[in-house]
């Protein structure tokens, strides 16, 4: 498996590469320059030669010939990322958008769809692609969905293509479990647990009897050989896990079953993981959560509180944050992401965290820390010129870059916007 | 509203002609005696009120507010600025006030203040927090007219989501019906306050809204017996206006000339007679400009007013329309993009419909939105701006403040900052237009019903004891 995705991210490469022919080189001058991983720099530059960094500081030199992007009294910052949407995968939340598909949710077998990788199913030109980017968001993670086991999740730049793999940063970044019995087909949380060991018990036996098992010598495993395969790199503990819990004590019970099973785990909205904020810290396990609900939306959930973040990062965990609520249930506000950053900072976090939780961390979780999430020299340049604080209202970015690229196709919704400009419309394209 | 008066003067009229109570009890059944005069009951009598609000001020002391930036929602910025809450109004407001002996004084150093957050399209309390079966009250989906429904009769007052709006500086809030049906029934304006009653909550003096939708929600919920399409949808309305209209005239006649038996009462037509009469105001969920623009020629027909279109996502493709009719736009600052009636969603729709000169507003739909109007707010005048359009932020408060409380027929109690108003005030840590922005104090009626510097005050519903956990992780 791992070696079909490798040869896909080499073919993602090499669809990029016509686009950069010749030495292209970007200079950003003069504005407030937050690597992330490291102290801001004010009055800097930030060279980009053929889609990387080349250079980050105060006293870069400028080659003759480069593209100068003017940064004064802007803010200059990562690409962020958000870790966790389908964008992509829905236009209109009916699969009548999409062939009949519902791109983002797998039907599986008893639950599991351990091989399904929704990444696969992204529509390069759904038109939510193009305002995510505009308000500065460069990646994101794609999930899907679909049972116990949703499936592999993956990171995708959001370059114009016309292929989804021609996006695509890696794959996989995660196996992506699902908790509570609809999704899981048990009727018990026990029976969830339950089912999780004998299904990683079966993966083990299958992963050191596989020549038996070809020849039909081993115990009956419960799933398929496909999905036995697919979540060996999970009991080896190189894939993560994705589990989706809130209750506290949910999140001590999948803490105590990743220790069982020496899973790397990741903890998805954990609403009530400030009340077990040690403990997660301990088993460096990260979350992927939101800052803007104190709404006890479900009996799993009471204890969501705004300050989620703050607490879980002030106790030492690795935080990710993802736009919980600020999406409207559906893909079209992945943008908000840093309106999600925002509230956390004002309720606790510190900005320079914040910056983190949407930039670095996501990408050192999803092992991508040596190519995105921070401006140093050698990263890919996805890379952000702001008009002021990323993360307030008022802000615009000006300038998004990734790769080194910029897109200048109008969105649909800024076509729309220009049309009725003056009532009434002309209809006759500008 | 000023034609109803002769109606409401014709009501009085008729209530002085009824029995009193005593009188009727005394009244035996008998058959060789006149019939017995109707109970109040039988009546369809306009502006009624069988379920009158009980709302009563919480306790409150004059406060003074000073050394605040003031978004009046009524004239420009005041800088450095004072306000007086003085018995339940706003006493005085300017660069200066005069401070009553005993007065508390809160010196805002800088910070901001507004009106109360007025949402024009809440479900609080029909669909209240955590979501269970056992509340989804929003939508009486059995039948695609059901105007005899009353959103109060589902609110639960213990929903946990009231304190949470309320922390977010949001006072007022329209409940209304879900959008399932053509009609849906009555809305109910609500303080955000705390009680042990859907009455204890119910603005007083509003007047009644009533719910209509348009579009895909209605025909898809009654697909298999209709109406399945939009042409259905136009059947429906039209149907139940005509019904409606006979019933106001059997009604109207009767009640000039109250003798004999009266025609009998029918929930549901009565409250569209009173939309009819315009003491009801119609709130009306539509997505798509060709079917405002069809919703407008339906209120023509029938002589009602449609007071609000909600959602409106393509508000901006008629926005002319809806400033010349009067209507008022409760939209979403950026949602889009979730059905085909909403593909056509833009950041820009607010501003757009703003500058077209339609009374606009940011509503919520949605409690967590609810609880940070202002941050919606505040991301339509961003996008605004980016569209090229200069809106002041002191127009842009009017959103989510003045405009909401037209919408639900209150701006003459609420929605502004001015001398003798409903003292709804909320007291922010910065410009309510920055997302570091939180609330500090909110005012209802010039009680003091949040304070973030004090936890041990907060309003905790009787749900939240021993389920929800304190900041200190308690239960």
């Amino acid at each position: 498996m791992r070696r079909t995705l490798s040869m896909i991210r080499i073919a993602a490469v090499a669809a990029t590469l016509p686009t950069l022919a010749g030495a292209q080189i970007v200079a950003i001058t003069g504005g407030t320059v937050y690597p992330v991983s490291g102290p801001k720099i004010e009055n800097g530059t930030v060279l980009i030669r053929d889609g990387k960094i080349a250079a980050v500081g105060s006293n870069v030199v400028i080659p003759e010939g480069a593209r100068r992007i003017d940064a004064r009294g802007k803010w200059v910052t990562p690409g962020l990322i958000h870790a966790l949407t389908s964008l992509g995968l829905s236009e209109g939340g009916s699969p009548e958008f999409s062939g009949g598909y519902s791109d983002g949710r797998a039907r599986g077998g008893d639950g599991i769809a351990a091989t399904f990788d929704a990444w696969r199913g992204i529509n390069p030109a759904n038109t939510f692609i193009a305002p995510t980017r505009q308000e500065g968001v460069t990646s994101v993670g794609v999930i899907g969905g679909g049972g116990m086991i949703g499936g592999r999740t993956a990171l995708i730049d959001l370059v114009e293509a016309t292929s989804a793999s021609a996006m695509l940063r890696k794959a996989p970044t995660a196996m992506l479990g699902g908790f509570g019995e609809p999704s899981a087909g048990t009727g018990a949380r026990d029976e969830y647990w339950d089912k999780w060991r004998r299904l990683l018990d079966d993966v083990k036996a299958y992963q050191t009897r596989r020549a038996a098992y070809e020849t039909g010598s081993t115990r009956t495993f419960e799933t398929t050989q496909a999905n036995l395969e697919a979540l060996v790199p999970v009991v080896m503990g190189q894939l993560p896990l994705m589990l989706d819990v809130d209750r506290a004590s949910d999140i001590l019970a999948a803490l105590e079953f990743a220790t069982q099973y020496n899973l790397k785990l990741w903890l998805a909205n954990a609403s009530e993981g400030w009340m077990v904020a040690k403990e997660i810290a301990a088993a460096k396990v990260p979350v992927f959560i939101g800052a803007m609900s104190d709404i006890p939306t479900t009996f799993d959930a009471l204890g969501q509180r705004r300050e989620n973040a703050a607490l879980l990062r002030a106790a030492g965990a690795t935080v990710v944050l993802i736009g919980i609520g600020t999406s409207g249930g559906t893909d079209f506000n992945v943008r908000n992401i840093r309106q999600e950053a925002g509230n956390a900072v004002a309720y606790g976090l510190s900005w320079d965290e914040a910056l983190r939780a949407v930039t670095l961390a996501p990408a050192e979780v999803m092992g991508v820390a040596g190519s995105v999430g921070s401006l140093q020299v050698g990263r890919d340049a996805n890379v952000v010129v702001w008009s002021g604080d990323p993360f307030e209202f008022s802000t615009t970015a000006e300038h998004v870059l990734i790769q080194g690229r910029t897109f200048d196709t109008k969105s649909r919704q800024q076509q729309l916007t220009e049309r009725y400009l003056t009532l009434p419309p002309s209809y006759r394209r500008p | 509203m000023q034609s109803l008066r002769p109606l409401l003067t014709l009501t009085l009229a008729g209530l002085a002609a009824l029995p009193s109570p005593v009188l009727r009890a005394q009244a035996a059944p008998a058959a060789a005696k006149p019939t017995p005069a109707p109970s109040a009951g039988a009546i369809s009598r306009p502006n009624a009120d069988p379920f009158p609000s009980s709302y009563q001020p919480f306790p409150s002391r004059p406060t003074v507010l000073r050394n605040v930036n003031i978004y009046t929602a009524a004239g420009p910025l005041i800088r450095n600025g004072a306000v007086l809450l003085r018995d339940g109004k706003i006493a005085a407001i300017g660069a200066t006030v005069d401070v009553p002996v005993g007065a508390l004084v809160i010196d805002g150093g800088g910070k901001f203040v507004t009106p109360g957050l007025i949402d024009t399209h809440s479900h609080l309390g029909v669909y209240p927090a955590p979501g269970t079966a056992a509340h989804q009250d929003g939508n009486e989906a059995t039948a695609p007219v059901t105007a005899h429904v009353w959103a109060e009769h589902s609110v639960w007052p213990q929903d946990p989501q009231f304190p949470r709006n309320l922390a977010g500086g949001t006072t007022t809030i329209q409940v209304l019906p879900g959008s399932a049906n053509l009609i849906g029934g009555r809305s109910v304006t609500l303080k955000v306050v705390p009680s042990r009653s859907v009455q204890g909550m119910k603005f007083p003096g509003a007047p009644y809204g009533m719910k209509m939708a348009c579009g895909e929600n209605p025909k898809r919920v009654y697909a298999s017996r209709g109406p399945s399409t939009r042409m259905g949808n136009v059947a429906g309305y039209r149907a139940a206006w005509i019904g409606a209209e006979a019933y106001r005239r059997r009604w109207d006649a009767w009640l000039a000339n109250p003798t004999g038996d009266p025609p009998a009462r029918d929930l549901g037509n009565e409250t569209l007679a009173e939309v009819l009469r315009g003491n009801i105001l119609v709130h009306n969920h539509c997505y798509q400009a060709d079917e405002m623009m069809q919703m407008v020629d339906v209120a023509k027909e029938f002589g009602y007013t449609i007071r609000s279109f909600h959602h409106g996502v393509e508000a901006y493709k008629i926005a002319d329309v809806l400033a010349r009719e009067n209507i008022s736009a409760s939209i979403w600052s950026d949602w889009g993009g979730f059905k085909m009636e909403s593909l056509d969603g833009i950041k820009a729709n607010v501003g757009l419909t703003h500058v077209a000169g339609a009374r606009t507003i940011v509503h919520s739909d949605d409690p967590s939105y609810a609880s940070r109007l202002n941050q919606e707010a505040s991301k339509s005048l961003a996008a605004a701006r980016t569209a090229g359009l200069n809106i002041p932020a002191e127009e842009a408060i009017k959103w989510i403040t003045i405009n909401a409380a037209w919408a639900l027929g209150i701006d003459r109690q609420v929605g502004s900052l001015e001398v003798g108003k409903n003292a709804d005030v909320v007291l922010w840590s910065g410009d309510p237009f920055s997302v570091y922005t939180r609330t500090e104090k909110v005012w209802v009626d010039g009680a003091l019903l949040f304070d973030r510097a004090d936890a041990s005050q907060r309003w905790r519903t009787d749900f939240e004891l021993g389920y929800v956990p304190t900041a200190g992780g308690i239960r």
